[in-house]
């Protein structure tokens, strides 16, 4: 069934679209990551032009997100203090990473900068987490259960202005969290993705947070900034497109559902895993269109 | 159609009479793009008519392009840069049609003189309008041709010879496929007769291509209502991630 497009111009199997969300909500529901790196190639792959892509990639990871949400709502695993605290950071951060996009887009090459950024990030965190993850695996193979993480005093904890986060077990300062939301704004507005991928992490080994209820803390944080990024580009490039949203969405919110259950019947382990091999391959297919001979050195580029 | 080609016949007759003319018709004079839209078909057919029996002295050639709204584009080259492909050089075109289609009766070269090419612009290359390279690029051809060649890849410029047929030098008659792609503009429609490669007589009109229905509601929502049409976005997403979870945790149950 062919679906024309009003805002991408294009042509585009309904079925194809209704499964691309169906697989980024599985992923979504499973690591509570938006899924915004993996959809906005895929649409690029299929013909989409890539501010729409990008645009209407955000209005997507609302979806799914908010499906995801609240799964994760009724086991009790988002910390809404945590949440809010790195939204706040969040928001800031996304409006400065908005103006240094824009100041990078004056100097030209904001594409090859945007690829960069993601082989590099990419890069580090799936090298990390795959390293870390493999190194606990092993370890609760061969001395049974992990023993609970030490309780370090660390920079979260001799930092002013302490807070209790009651859902994650956490008192410590709001300074790391505050920074960390920033940091992930600025990449996720440079990037054009909810930043998911770059915060589940960053709460797991910055911020020592339980990883129950990392990923519904990440979400709830991610649906606020994707809004607000859905929201930016709708009003000034126009770039969104309803009925493109609409099938991936449905798509996405029911692969978000089968996402949420496959996540908890998996452990915590195997699923950090999963999700460094998924962000290693993604970083190694992203690498290798920067560094391969392309087929065609020329391309058409908007004017 | 039968019936148009009657009509078409009543008006060689009853006009009034010149050298050889074209006269038109379309199976399509616009084309709606609705929400199933996947790409379209347009029949191009007419007749010449002509006041005196045909000159013999060259075969009567026929040439059709169907061409889409213009604009300016930037063309790319990539280098390495220290191990990475990165663009480097790039080529503004000044004019350059979304959609171009050229059919005729035979291999443009035969039938087409180059001097009434460049007058008419009818060939691919010659529709495109490139002004000047900037100064670091030397040569601007490879950009131009790389153009051609992406564009003819992606199936939105055609060149396709034989597919115009010509019946007893009067009936012609071609069908060019529109891809699922269209932008919305006008697509002009050009019919050139020509022989021994000189253009003998020409005539162009329009095609209006235009979304209608929930397309044209939502394009002019979001270009007019940009505020509405991103919350109706928003709300969209929500309701549906809020809907699913519910669906399926009643499921569930």
């Amino acid at each position: 069934m062919q679906i024309y497009l009003p805002i991408a111009e294009i042509s585009v199997n309904a079925f194809l679209l209704l499964g691309l969300g169906g697989m980024v909500g599985v992923l979504s529901g499973m690591f509570g990551v938006g899924g915004g790196f993996l959809i906005t190639p895929l649409l690029f792959f299929i013909g989409i032009p890539p501010a729409v892509a990008v645009a209407t990639g955000a209005n997507q990871i609302v979806a799914s997100s908010f499906s995801a949400l609240m799964a994760h709502l009724k086991r009790k695993t988002v910390d809404f203090k945590m949440g809010s605290v790195l939204l706040a950071g969040g928001l800031v951060g996304s409006g400065f990473g908005v103006w240094i996009f824009n100041l990078l887009k004056q100097l030209g090459q904001v594409d090859l900068l945007v690829n960069l950024f993601y082989v590099v990030f990419l890069g580090i965190i799936g090298a990390l987490m795959m390293v870390e993850s493999l190194r606990a695996l092993r370890r609760s193979r061969t001395q049974g259960p992990v023993k609970a993480h030490r309780k370090t005093r660390g920079l979260a904890q001799t930092l002013p202005l302490k807070m209790r986060f009651r859902a994650s077990g956490l008192y410590i300062s709001v300074i790391p969290p505050l920074l960390v939301g920033l940091a992930v704004g600025v990449l996720a507005a440079i990037m054009g993705v909810g930043g998911g991928f770059i915060m589940v992490p960053a709460m797991i080994y910055l911020l020592h947070m339980p990883t129950k209820v990392v990923v519904g803390t990440s979400l709830f944080q991610i649906i606020f900034v994707s809004a607000f990024t859905t929201m930016l580009h709708a009003t000034t490039n126009h770039t969104v497109d309803i009925a493109l949203a609409l099938f991936l969405l449905i798509g996405g919110v029911i692969g978000a559902q089968f996402g949420t259950q496959l996540g908890a019947r998996l452990r915590a382990e195997q699923l950090r895993v999963a999700l460094a091999a998924l962000v290693l391959i993604v970083c190694g297919k992203l690498a290798l269109d920067l560094l391969l001979t392309p087929s065609d050195l020329y391309s058409i580029g908007a004017s | 159609m039968l019936r148009r080609l009657a009509l078409l016949l009543l008006l060689i007759i009853a006009a009034p009479l010149h050298a050889e003319e074209v006269v038109l018709g379309l199976s399509h004079e616009e084309i709606r793009i609705t929400t199933d839209f996947d790409g379209s078909d347009i029949l191009i057919y007419g007749a010449v008519k002509r006041d005196k029996p045909a000159d013999d002295s060259a075969p009567l050639e026929v040439i059709i392009t169907v061409a889409g709204p213009s604009g300016p584009v930037t063309v790319w080259r990539k280098e390495r840069v220290f191990g990475i492909w990165m663009n480097t050089k790039s080529v503004e075109i000044d004019r350059a049609p979304s959609f171009y289609a050229v059919a005729s009766t035979g291999p443009l070269k035969e039938i087409l003189s180059e001097t009434e090419d460049l007058r008419h612009k009818i060939s691919i290359p010659r529709a495109i309008r490139s002004v000047g390279a900037p100064l670091d690029v030397q040569d601007a051809q490879p950009f131009n041709d790389a153009l051609i060649r992406i564009r003819e890849n992606t199936g939105t410029y055609k060149l396709l010879p034989d597919t115009a047929s010509l019946k007893e030098s009067t009936l012609f008659d071609a069908n060019i496929a529109l891809p699922a792609n269209l932008t919305e503009g006008e697509y002009l429609t050009r019919i050139f007769l020509t022989r021994g490669g000189a253009v003998v007589s020409s005539y162009e009109t329009p095609i209006i291509v235009q979304k209608v229905g929930l397309e044209r509601w939502l394009y002019e929502l979001s270009r007019e209502q940009a505020f509405l049409y991103g919350l109706m976005s928003l709300a969209i997403a929500v309701a549906a991630g809020w809907g699913a979870s519910t669906f399926f945790a009643l499921i569930r149950r």
